[in-house]
């Protein structure tokens, strides 16, 4: 479903980052996992043509993304607060992204109602502005509406940082069920280890930019990682 | 402290993403500035000698007392429009340990170098030496005069950014001011009561007491620590916390669905300037400017000038177009990467801003139509002029808009979220009212009155018939821009 090819990014002599390969196939969830400064948030901002590589290309399902648009229809994606539209109320921006993602209000409304519990009678009926609630309702309602619209690709950018423990669970079976079904491609990243390897078939581990590991998750994933991420420590030791 | 506060502003101008743009702007505005500061200055010069010559047997001071209160309500209105209010970016000074009085005093101190204050100065001070070379009063006396008009000025600085603050966060209460001042206007024109008239005996009282300048100077000091109370109180960030968030309005705009592909994007527009402050003032503008007119049609001078009235066509016609379209995409800065990744593809996008403002122009046309009151020639000329607008225009301010590099940040909080009215923004205007002028005075000139308006109306013919092609284009150069208006939007602050 994704691809990269010889992808660098450098700014000011600095590479940030440098991936040779990254070949995702379809209905594979896969988490991002690094370092701030890895290169996380630069890899999702390219996929998404928010930024242009150095070198090197992203096809999403076949198509450049910095040469044509097509890709933005099955694409939904969640990055920062940049994302919300301040003056809207939670149901105005669903139904926004909705109309862009040719859903019509019978539609939302029946994929907001899967996600009742998940928004706690927080957001939903309030006749609150968006730039009202609070940032972790803010984010709840970023995160749902990145499900608007069936997406086949689905970017998640640190879903986890900043949530609720109530919502962290809800959230990673959220993402479950939708990777169950095998259909959703989603990438994930995050610096929570434990969520992470709960919720991804893959991890890629970033560093400074180069991809250091590639790794199917299996139950000793966690363990490795750790160790992976604690390597500095032992040596100081 | 005031140093390293200045080094923030400086910094944070030098290092923005739109500083090419802003730099541009400020020359440009320097040699306005400079061609002002030339004719201030003749002016302050000449004008004792003037009054000798034109008013014989008048006490030159006297006759300027008369006509201090005049000005100073000229001042007041030119200062509204033009100067910008004193703002900065305090969140990041909120956690550190700076007083809150410091960064306020800073901020108000710093609008005591504006141009706007200087200006005045360049009458005040050379009148006054002339009055004290021709020793018409004793020196001390005029100094104690000048004091007292420089405190007038000043006062009206401080009182210029109470009302504009007013005006911002709520229109109606403007209408005390505007209806005061008309008022006073009104009965001293017909001689009723004649403030001016006794508003100068009191300046000529300070002649006879020196000691009466102390009344200016205090009125400044008032009007001084009004600001700082004001600023002080919203040195929040989010002053609104005192009042109960109030109930969203969810008017749905239902009527733009008609519109098929482009609704949601028009009612996105409409709900964008119907709920926040900053756009919601360019409305207030539009309507307030249509009054434009009346300036100048019912004036004899500009009869012979057909020229003028184009540029006054243009101008209510297109204001909102001005105000609203140049800010185009910046509007949508704090959102901007959501509208990139959405399947909003770029040239629906900019149709429906193109269509939102073809609908201002129609309205604004039609809301002029009264002035079919000055002759049949005004109406047809701001009926031209609004085709021009819609034809040529609107093209052109798409196309600037893909320069916007200035975050627009529509949830600041009040105390910083006054940007907006300013001279930088007329001045993105004047090649949208200057082309048309100089082209229809051009066919006036050469050929007749009829061709210059025809030349007018064929061009916004033209380019409406262009006008998808023209969008195409846009298109594309904005496409090639985006990357850098995500970056220049990413950065918060002036």
């Amino acid at each position: 479903m994704i691809t990269a090819t010889n992808l660098t990014k450098v700014y000011n002599k600095t590479t940030v980052l440098n991936i040779e390969h990254l070949d995702i196939p379809t209905g594979q969830s896969m988490g991002l996992v690094g370092n701030n400064g890895a290169g996380k948030t630069t890899f999702f901002s390219m996929l998404l043509d928010l930024i242009q590589p150095t070198t090197g290309n992203i096809f999403n399902n076949d198509i450049t993304v910095s040469q044509n648009e097509e890709w933005k229809s099955f694409t939904s994606s969640f990055i920062d607060e940049s994302f919300l539209i301040g003056y809207l109320t939670p149901e105005e921006y669903f139904y926004f992204i909705g109309d862009l993602r040719k859903q019509n209000k019978a539609d939302v409304d029946a994929l907001l109602q899967n996600f009742e519990d998940f928004f706690h009678d927080e957001i939903i009926g309030k006749r609150k502005y968006l730039r009202d609630l609070s940032k972790g309702n803010q984010k709840k309602v970023r995160i749902v509406a990145a499900l608007i619209g069936n997406p086949k690709v689905i970017i998640l950018d640190e879903p986890f940082a900043n949530l609720d423990p109530t919502t962290q669970i809800r959230l990673k079976k959220i993402i479950k069920d939708l990777t169950a079904q095998k259909e959703t491609t989603i990438l994930i990243s995050s610096h929570d280890l434990i969520h992470i390897t709960e919720v991804c078939e893959r991890i890629v581990v970033l560093d400074k930019g180069d991809m250091v590991k590639d790794i199917l998750t299996s139950p000793a994933t966690l363990d490795e990682l750790e160790t992976y991420f604690s390597r500095d420590l032992r040596l100081n030791q | 402290m005031f140093k390293r506060l200045f080094s923030l502003e400086w910094k944070s101008f030098f290092r923005s993403a739109s500083v090419g743009r802003s730099l541009g702007l400020k020359i440009l505005m320097g040699f306005l500035g400079l061609y002002f500061t030339t004719a201030f200055l003749f002016f302050g010069i000449g004008l004792y000698p003037l009054i000798v010559e034109y008013f014989p047997g008048e006490e030159p001071l006297f006759l300027v007392n008369r006509f201090v209160l005049v000005w100073l309500i000229l001042e007041l209105a030119y200062r509204f429009l033009l100067q910008n209010l004193p703002i900065m970016d305090i969140k990041p000074l909120m956690l550190l340990p700076i007083k809150k009085r410091k960064v306020v005093d800073f901020v108000l101190l710093k609008s005591l170098y504006s141009f706007f204050n200087f200006l005045p100065l360049l009458i005040i001070i050379p009148f006054g030496v002339y009055n004290i070379y021709k020793q018409t009063f004793n020196t001390e006396v005029i100094i104690a005069w000048m004091i007292a008009m420089i405190g007038l000025t000043l006062s009206i600085n401080y009182a210029n950014f109470l009302i504009k603050k007013t005006f911002t966060d709520n229109i109606k209460a403007l209408i005390p001011v505007v209806g005061g001042i008309a008022v006073i206007g009104i009965l001293d024109y017909f001689k009723i009561f004649e403030s001016s008239v006794w508003f100068g005996k009191g300046l000529n009282e300070i002649l006879n007491y020196p000691l009466l300048a102390i009344i200016p100077v205090l009125l400044f000091i008032v009007f001084y620590i009004w600001n700082q109370k004001d600023l002080e109180n919203k040195f929040y960030l989010d002053s609104t916390l005192k009042e109960e968030v109030k109930d969203a309005n969810t008017k749905e705009f239902l009527w733009t669905k008609r519109f098929g592909d482009l609704a949601p994007y028009l009612q996105q527009d409409l709900k964008l300037i119907w709920r926040n402050k900053r756009p919601k003032t360019t409305i207030y503008l539009s309507i307030l400017f249509l009054a434009y007119g009346l300036i100048f049609y019912p004036n004899e001078t500009y009869q012979d000038m057909p020229a003028f009235f184009v540029f006054v066509g243009i101008f209510i016609t297109g204001i909102f177009m001005i105000n609203f379209g140049q800010f185009i995409p910046a509007w949508d800065s704090g959102y901007f990467p959501l509208i990139m990744v959405q399947n909003i593809p770029l040239k629906q996008y900019l149709t429906a801003k193109a269509g939102l403002i073809t609908f201002s122009v129609v309205v604004l046309a039609m809301l002029s139509t009264p002035y079919l009151y000055f002759g049949w020639k005004i109406l047809l000329m701001n009926m031209v002029c609004a085709v021009y607008n819609i034809g040529i225009n609107i093209p052109i301010i798409l196309y600037a808009g893909s320069f916007n590099r200035k975050r627009i940040d529509l949830d600041k909080s009040p105390f910083m979220n006054y940007q907006g009215i300013g001279a930088a923004q007329w001045i993105v205007g004047l090649p949208l009212l200057l082309i048309p002028v100089l082209i229809f005075w051009g066919f006036y000139k050469i050929i007749s009155f009829e061709s210059g308006i025809t030349v007018l109306f064929v061009m916004g013919i033209v380019g409406l018939f262009f006008r998808n092609r023209a969008i195409s284009f846009i298109a594309q150069r904005y496409k090639r821009q985006k990357y850098a208006m995500i970056e220049g939007f990413k950065q918060s602050g002036e």
